[in-house]
């Protein structure tokens, strides 16, 4: 085993982004059926069994961006999604598998801005960090001010990331400046605090305008890209993942900077993360297979990894009750 | 590894299909391979038998049965005892066979995948993903056309028994490729598979036993080339269906030659892979690894010569080495292989002196860094850089992983570069322009195009080669024909031995009797000038009553050296619209009635007709030239249904250079029923006329001159037919030969043709009746007329 093989888990250095620069997006023209062609067969090309498939779910749980993004959500009901992140798994799996040092937890919490507060209480001192959608999530068609405050607001109740929208209008319309600066300016807001970029790909016509705007997002300073708030007709899919991931490479060859990768919506299975997984590690190598740079955004896809964890270990089909709801 | 362990490195691991049902069924089979011989397995007649290995241990798997002369002469006889009946069960009866066929290679879809992967060495991904599916769907396609053979092909009947020697790269698909459409038609079988590969062939047989296929109509003789050549030569065969290399498709061609055995051969290839500037580079690179690094590149389509425009080259270099290094090799039963073993240890001794040869003429050599498992016949993926045209690699089938690449300065020159092969089979178009691919696809000469996408197969979609790449289509309709004949194809009568009068070179003229008030000289016509034949010799041509009444020039090689020539520079005909054409084709039948009193007493003159049947005749002609300008804008392309979200374009293509030796006892109905269809259809002629009738031809030309018709698109050569025959032959830059003479004339076309694979249309001594229109203004015309090309277009937003 080379050394370049192994997952690196050193610090990623933030893309400071670039200057609007058209000439680096303009000429791109995504191939749709060559797209879903490599897409249809990334997961029948490569797959991971037995002990393998344990330490890739196992993997894959700390991509989670374990999420909650609805009208009813309470404290209460967010107080048990933080134990959720910090337990994801019943600790006898986790002896049975030998992982305790491992000390596996989710990427990260996700919630709207009023719930930041509990979830930050909920993970003082786990190293989990919290997650806030923002700008008007998830339409964003709201005033670009507002969009800031809230941003500063979220950052400033302890959000160390912060996941905005990017006005599609803009992107439907052309008008990649506009997109550049508002995101620029979101960046700004952020301060230290993560910019997880949200395409909302479903909303976007083309995977042409998905690479396109993947690219713009990523010279306005964003760390991550990501696909889709989850409440699109179509959310992540590996045809846009294909997409965006060959942006992110072409990003880092020019520019030499990482951009993370956070598909979300719609990502339900263990089977599904696995595929995702290796789409990443194809396209853009082990050095990408960290929570520093790929999230899940998720929330019933950590029930069946944990399912699937516990037929590895008994060879019975398990049944969701015997695991902890979040 | 421990979890913990694989938690850091990320690592796959391996995933390996299990073998242990295919190896429970080989245990079955005594580890021994059989004929199967008239619904039974039988042993070979003197009990010999060879190893067949695992190419990627070297493990043996069974002992093939070796077959000979006896062998494939007892299936032959089984096949045709059983062809009658199987073609009398009717279309439906045989779509149920099809059908059930199809279903029991699903449901024994995996046993089948397993199989072919030990048997073959390919990754069981493709043969799990790729293969088997598509044979199952080639079988469920063709039940669909046995159940409209009748109605779809109302004058076909089936050819009786047809040998089919197939290939060890994809063994199955092959077979299915050959046999679906040949049982759907009412035909039976004797099939090889390659000496390599038996298993999934004896596994097919044992599934025709099952679904109770009628003895005798699937025959399975198992063997090494012996065995094919036993069956190319066998006489009670009426088509030969072969699959494999030019050099061996050249000898079947010589074998058959005269026979009157159907042919059709899908041979090499060099396929064009072309990179434009505005394509989509990173969906470009998974093509590639598609088009060379599927099934170790052992694919008579794999696009083996990569051009890319010098202006991304350096880019989309970089983009492709970076995937080469994400390959893997290894066994072909581990799921996460992109590449398995290459056949056997001749074939990767083969691969590495080609590579040395590329490397020793300036090549740069990049290959995959994977590690390659010590035993078996492994080879890495390769990428030979900075190579020229001129270059052995860049010209000859390699047959293994292994990508030329070349670039190019224009889209004019990315077709020059891609069609500067003696191959013809497939091309590959990356762009994004549809403006640009569309452009490039009909001008590229290959049979199966792809637009943004490779190495895509259907049942509805033909496949095979232009040129040295073999002739024929398997799939689609197109396919259906090579099964198949007209039914009034079977009624000919063999001409009479002709007499040809004793033609000397006349030195004085004996002219007596002449119709013609002013002395007449008659020339060849090339490149539509009247020229003097090169030789400078005359020949005599005689009235009916044997009275000489004229001299023909005596035409000779170098006369038709200037009409090919001629005929290459009359692109523009091949180009132009289907409208155009007819408006030529009407004003020719237009100037010539202007001319009918004329004709006609030629006619008389030459044939002793009677004004009447003159009359007859040249009135038909007229008829004759309308008909085949009806169909200049009517011979349709189609749409293939692909399963896929792409336009599957099945384009009609002019042939090209087309040579036309008349039928020496029709006259001037026969030159006019064999020239007009191929100008049509926009192909260009060199015509070679009856020697009795040659004057008409001569006549004719004065027609043509006033006609619109541009230079070189008819070219007439009169003088000795064998001799001239035999010069065209064996001409590289003719594309098509129609050929009406004797048995041994049709003999020395087929054979001769063999060195340039020119496609040709003999009638073996059979005599047409040019008055009957079923006959003479046959499909066939239409079908002789073209190269069917496929093109591929994949579309989405």
């Amino acid at each position: 085993m080379s050394q370049d093989n192994k997952v690196k888990s050193t610090h990623i250095e933030r893309n400071p982004g670039m200057d609007f620069t058209p000439s680096l997006f303009t000429h791109i023209n995504i191939n749709r059926s060559a797209v879903e062609r490599r897409a249809a067969t990334l997961g029948k090309r490569r797959s991971v069994k037995k002990h393998h498939q344990a330490a890739w779910l196992l993997k894959a749980i700390t991509f989670i961006d374990l999420t909650t993004l609805a009208g009813d959500d309470t404290p209460g009901k967010v107080k048990r999604l933080c134990q959720k992140a910090k337990h994801p798994v019943r600790q006898d799996i986790i002896q049975a598998l030998n992982v305790e040092d491992l000390n596996i937890t989710t990427g990260a919490v996700c919630v709207y801005h009023n719930m930041i507060t509990t979830a930050v209480e909920s993970l003082k001192n786990t190293g989990i960090p919290v997650a806030a959608v923002s700008t008007g999530f998830p339409a964003g068609q709201t005033p670009l001010n507002i969009k800031l405050s809230e941003i500063e607001a979220s950052v400033a109740s302890g959000a160390k990331e912060i996941d905005i929208v990017i006005s599609r209008e803009k992107v439907l319309t052309g008008d990649w400046q506009a997109i550049y600066d508002e995101v620029k300016a979101y960046r700004k807001a952020c301060k230290d605090a993560h910019l997880k970029t949200i395409l909302a790909t479903g909303e976007l016509a083309t995977l042409t305008n998905v690479a396109k705007a993947s690219w713009v997002c990523m010279m306005a300073g964003a760390d991550f890209i990501k696909t889709s708030t989850g409440k699109e007709s179509v959310n992540a899919t590996l045809e846009f993942s294909l997409v965006m991931v060959r942006a992110i490479r072409e990003y880092f060859e020019l520019t030499g900077y990482k951009i993370g990768y956070k598909p979300a919506g719609g990502i339900q299975t263990a089977k599904q993360a696995i595929e995702y997984m290796i789409l990443m590690k194809e396209e853009l190598g082990n050095d990408w297979l960290t929570p520093e740079l790929f999230r899940f955004g998720a929330s019933s896809l950590l029930g069946d990894i944990e399912r699937q964890l516990e037929h590895h270990l008994t060879g019975s089909y398990s049944a969701s009750y015997r695991h902890a709801m979040s | 590894m421990s979890i913990k362990e694989i938690f850091n490195t990320m690592d796959y691991g391996t995933a390996p299909e299990n073998s242990s049902v295919a190896k429970a069924w080989l245990q079955h089979k005594n580890n021994s391979f059989e004929h199967y011989i008239n619904g039974q397995w039988q042993s070979p007649s003197d009990n010999k038998y060879f190893a067949s290995k695992n190419p990627v241990n070297n493990e043996t798997l069974a002992q093939v049965a070796d077959g000979n002369v006896a062998d494939v002469d007892m299936a032959v006889k089984a096949a045709q005892k059983a062809q009658k009946a199987w073609y009398a069960l009717g279309g439906h009866q045989r779509a149920k066979y099809l059908y059930a066929l199809a279903r029991q290679i699903q449901k024994h879809s995996r046993l089948f995948s397993v199989l072919e992967t030990l048997d073959n060495g390919k990754p069981i991904r493709e043969s799990r993903d790729i293969d088997i599916p598509l044979v199952a769907r080639h079988f469920y396609h063709h039940a669909g056309w046995a159940q409209l053979m009748d109605s779809e092909l109302p004058n076909a009947e089936p050819l009786g028994v047809v040998g089919q020697i197939i290939p060890w790269n994809f063994p199955l698909l092959m077979l299915a490729w050959k046999v679906a459409p040949a049982l759907a038609m009412g035909n039976t079988i004797v099939l090889k598979p390659a000496e390599f590969t038996s298993a999934t062939a004896v596994l097919f047989a044992q599934v025709c036993d099952e679904i109770g296929l009628p003895k005798g109509v699937f025959n399975l003789v198992l063997g090494d080339g012996k065995a094919g050549q036993a069956i190319v030569e066998h006489q009670d065969i009426a088509k030969i269906a072969f699959t494999g290399s030019t050099a061996v498709g050249r000898l079947i061609r010589q074998a058959t030659a005269g026979t009157g055995k159907k042919l059709s051969l899908e041979l090499g290839g060099k396929s064009a892979f072309m990179v434009f500037e505005d394509a989509d580079l990173d969906s470009v690179v998974e093509g590639v690894v598609d088009a060379i690094w599927f099934n170790q590149g052992q694919v008579c389509c794999a696009g083996s010569r990569l051009l890319v425009q010098e202006s991304i080259n350096d880019k989309f270099i970089a983009k492709l080495k970076a995937r080469m290094d994400k390959l893997v090799i290894g066994d072909s039963l581990d799921k996460n292989v992109d590449m398995g073993a290459v056949i056997d240890q001749s074939q990767l001794t083969t691969i590495k002196k080609m590579v040395q040869m590329g490397i020793d003429d300036g090549a740069s050599l990049y290959q995959c860094g994977a590690e390659l498992p010590e035993n078996g016949c492994f080879y890495p993926p390769t990428l030979l850089t900075d190579v020229e045209p001129a270059s052995t690699v860049a010209q000859q089938e390699i047959f293994g992983p292994i990508l030329v690449a070349m670039t190019f300065r224009t889209p004019k020159e990315a077709v020059q570069i891609a069609n500067n092969s003696r191959y013809g089979l497939a091309a590959s178009i990356w762009s994004e322009n549809i403006n640009l691919a569309l452009d490039i696809a009909p001008q590229v000469k290959a049979g199966v195009v792809w637009v943004n996408c490779t190495n895509m197969f259907d049942a509805a979609a033909g496949f095979g080669g232009y040129r040295e790449s073999g002739f024929g289509r398997e799939g689609g309709k197109e396919g259906l024909y090579e099964y198949v004949k007209e039914s009034w194809q079977s009624q000919l009568s063999t001409i009479s031995p002709t007499k040809n009068k004793t033609i000397s070179k006349a030195v004085s003229k004996n002219k007596t009797a002449s119709t013609q008030s002013i002395d007449s000289t008659a020339k060849l016509y090339i490149g539509g000038k009247q020229v003097r034949p090169d030789s400078g010799y005359s020949l005599p041509v005689y009235d009916a009553n044997g009275v000489q009444i004229a001299e023909v020039p005596d035409g000779s090689r170098k006369d038709i050296r200037n009409a090919v020539e001629a005929a290459n520079k009359a692109t523009g005909w091949t180009n132009t619209s289907g409208h155009n054409r007819a408006q030529v084709l009407y004003f020719i039948a237009e100037n010539l009635s202007a001319r009918q009193a004329e004709f006609c007493q030629r006619i008389s003159q030459l044939t002793g007709k009677n004004a009447k049947d003159a009359e007859l005749e040249f009135n038909l002609a007229i008829s004759r030239i309308f008909t085949w300008a009806a169909w200049c804008d009517k011979y349709d392309g189609q749409i293939h249904q692909v399963p896929t979200r792409a336009v599957s374009l099945a384009m009609k293509e002019a042939m090209g250079n087309i040579a036309i030796v008349a039928p020496e006892e029709a006259g001037f109905i026969g030159m006019i029923s064999t020239i007009m269809p191929a100008i049509a259809l926009g192909n260009r002629v060199i015509f070679v006329p009856s020697e009795q009738s040659a004057l008409l031809a001569t006549d004719f030309y004065q027609v043509l001159n006033t006609s619109d018709l541009p230079a070189g698109v008819i070219n007439i050569i009169t003088g000795d037919r064998d001799g001239l025959t035999d010069t065209l032959a064996k001409h590289y830059d003719i594309e098509g030969f129609w050929y009406w003479g004797t048995i041994e004339g049709s003999k020395q076309v087929e054979f001769e043709a063999a060195a340039t694979m020119k496609r040709t249309w003999v009638n073996n001594g059979k005599v047409f009746d040019w008055y009957n229109n079923e006959q003479a203004q046959s499909e066939l015309f239409l079908r002789n007329c073209v190269e069917i090309k496929n093109i591929w277009v994949p579309y989405g937003a």
